[in-house]
């Protein structure tokens, strides 16, 4: 493991490259992200907002560059280990267990830091017991945070779509993150979900001191929600600023809002 | 008090199971004992198959070859040395003196020690066989499972001088009673409903629902998997030795696709990922063949029982296609109250009447 020098990031990512069959579908990517921050990662369909997530989870391993996660290099790591030190995520298509119920998606998380042995459970000792009733417990509060304690028992596949997206995060946060990566949470909610979504994020980023990297279609959530914004373009980095700085950047409006006038220019 | 209810509930078809099997082996029915041994033995198999198909989903089609060694080493080791020397005389040097027969008092140890030598050396293999297998997943797991259970017979017809080949092995002690098979009935039904309701239970239908979502709450695929797949192949191997010990002849023929699909269809009958449905699957098909063999011997239209039982199968397919029970397990607290229910609904009912 090497010792490097940003020592205050809390993710330090160098030069992150990955291709699939010769196409770049993200080219030295760098990126220092700070304990307490937001982060938005916004860029046109195909930017690479997706794969980067997928790389800084382990889903995939980089052609080439580096990933330091509280100093310590998790490049070659993949997503059980990478979660295990407190990295999680959600999905923009949901993937919950479906055929598991809400409760047992949560304590599916959250038994990731509690070891049991395979006597213990084939015995049902006493330490099994009181350990099974603490993770249930806990997933009961853990649920109510999310206002999904009532939904305990239903399976997961059966709550309407909304309730799905905070069931998801309520999962990813029951594995007791430092940093969340949310993909695209606010797809398909109209305003007044969204805006209910961005309270949810804002309240539990507080309750659980977390930094967070959005990723999102919905420029009013990421602009009002996040301290900096990483613009993607064909898998390299366009931009990272402040959502002001953002807003009134040439490159970006003219990468989200096409060429078209220079082409039929000249 | 929920817990409580189904602690009860337990007790009570724990004592029911008790008195029948003591009826039945007091009666001296050996028609009927015939019939629980082979249930028992059944339902063993199917929870065993149940814990690696139906919770991970990974679905193997090889576990009677499990069987059929569990069968084999368990026959070899409690072989008694005179029978021995004359019925497998090529054995190495280090087996041949191996006699696991010896009885303390009427309880033969021997058996007990035979029978969990097989477990364990058939675990070894599965978990050998699964860390390369358990990567692959849907169709690629069923034809490679489906490869070993081919390979294990070829391995039997050929290892002469353990198996006698194709040859049937016989003289086997018959110590198989009814008691020996629901003390593993009992204990396979536990060690797999601890399994379904731990930590371990909910990381293979974790990744059996889906695998990425699994991985991203720090699951590792292979964990579980491996876990579900050894843990079954040991009761499969139980089972295989108390069959060996119930027929006491047999050859490599019994272990194959007939038996295969035999355990599959009372394992999708009763429901994959239930533990009660493990029981209910082979008890619903045994008692069905049974009646139908009747019918066959009066009707004489003898195979109709073969076709009765396969349409059977495909109406449930297709109606239940998650077998009778679905994923859910007895829930004697319902139970109970629905029998309240009813019982004070027909009070009142009386109570109005007149």
């Amino acid at each position: 493991m090497g010792i490097r020098s940003h020592a205050a990031h809390l993710l330090d990512v160098t030069e992150l490259t990955k291709t699939f069959k010769g196409l770049h579908a993200l080219e030295d990517v760098n990126l220092q992200l700070d304990a307490d921050e937001i982060l938005g990662v916004i860029g046109p369909n195909g930017a690479g907002k997706t794969t980067l997530l997928n790389l800084l989870t382990g889903y995939l391993l980089p052609t080439r560059g580096k990933i330091f996660f509280q100093n310590k290099d998790i490049t070659a790591l993949r997503m059980p280990a990478v979660t295990r030190l407190g990295i999680a995520r959600t999905f923009q298509n949901i993937r919950l267990f479906g055929a598991m119920t809400v409760l047992e998606n949560v304590v599916t998380a959250q038994q990731l830091r509690t070891e049991f042995s395979l006597p213990e459970v084939l015995l049902a000792t006493g330490s099994f017991r009181r350990k099974e009733r603490e993770l249930v417990e806990q997933a009961m509060d853990h649920l109510s945070i999310f206002g999904l304690e009532d939904h305990a028992d239903q399976l997961a596949n059966s709550l309407p779509y909304g309730m799905q997206r905070r069931l998801e995060i309520a999962r990813a946060l029951a594995t007791s993150p430092k940093l969340l990566l949310l993909d695209e949470p606010a797809a398909g909610m109209n305003i007044s979900e969204t805006d209910a979504l961005h309270e949810m994020i804002l309240e539990v980023k507080r309750r659980f001191h977390l930094t967070i990297i959005l990723v999102e279609h919905d420029m009013r959530l990421v602009m009002n929600m996040c301290d900096r914004i990483l613009v993607l373009n064909y898998g390299r980095v366009l931009a990272t600023d402040r959502p002001e700085a953002i807003r009134q950047n040439a490159d970006v409006i003219e990468s989200y809002l096409g060429k078209a006038h220079h082409t039929a220019a000249s | 008090m929920n817990t409580k209810m189904q602690r009860n509930g337990f007790l009570v078809v724990l004592g029911a199971t008790l008195i029948l099997l003591v009826g039945l082996s007091s009666s001296g029915s050996s028609f009927w004992q015939g019939i629980f041994i082979n249930l028992g033995m059944y339902i063993i198999l199917v929870v065993a198959l149940n814990l690696s198909n139906g919770f991970t989903g990974v679905f193997s089609l090889g576990h009677i070859g499990f069987m059929a060694l569990g069968a084999y080493i368990s026959a070899i080791l409690t072989l008694p040395l005179d029978k021995k020397a004359s019925y497998l005389p090529d054995l190495p040097g280090w087996l041949a003196p191996v006699h696991l027969d010896m009885m303390i008092g009427p309880f033969p140890l021997g058996f007990l020690l035979a029978t969990l030598i097989a477990g364990v050396l058939v675990t070894l293999i599965a978990v050998v066989v699964g860390l390369v297998l358990m990567r692959l997943s849907g169709h690629f797991v069923a034809v490679a499972t489906l490869g070993f259970l081919v390979i294990v017979r070829v391995v039997l017809i050929n290892a002469d001088e353990f198996t006698r080949g194709s040859h049937t092995f016989s003289n086997v002690t018959a110590y198989t009673d009814l008691w020996w098979v629901y003390a593993w009935v009992f204990i396979a039904l536990i060690a797999v409903w601890r399994l379904k309701f731990s930590s371990y239970g909910r990381a293979m239908f974790a990744q059996r629902d889906d695998g990425i979502a699994a991985q991203s709450v720090g699951i590792v695929i292979m964990r579980p998997r491996l876990l579900a797949f050894a843990v079954s192949a040991f009761f499969t191997a139980v089972a295989g030795a108390l069959w060996a010990h119930y027929l006491t002849s047999f050859s490599p023929k019994a272990f194959y696709f007939d038996l295969t699909f035999r355990v599959i269809t009372m394992l999708v009958v009763g429901g994959m990922g239930s533990v009660t449905g493990s029981v209910v699957g082979p008890a619903v098909i045994t008692a069905i063949a049974e009646a139908l063999r009747r019918l066959e011997d009066v009707t004489l239209l003898y195979g109709v029982s073969q076709i009765v039982l396969a349409v059977l199968f495909i109406v449930i397919i297709v109606f239940r296609p998650g077998g009778l029970m679905g994923e859910r397990e007895i829930n004697f607290a319902g139970l109970w109250q629905r029998l309240r229910f009813r019982a004070s609904v027909a009070q009142e009912g009386s109570a109005a009447e007149p």
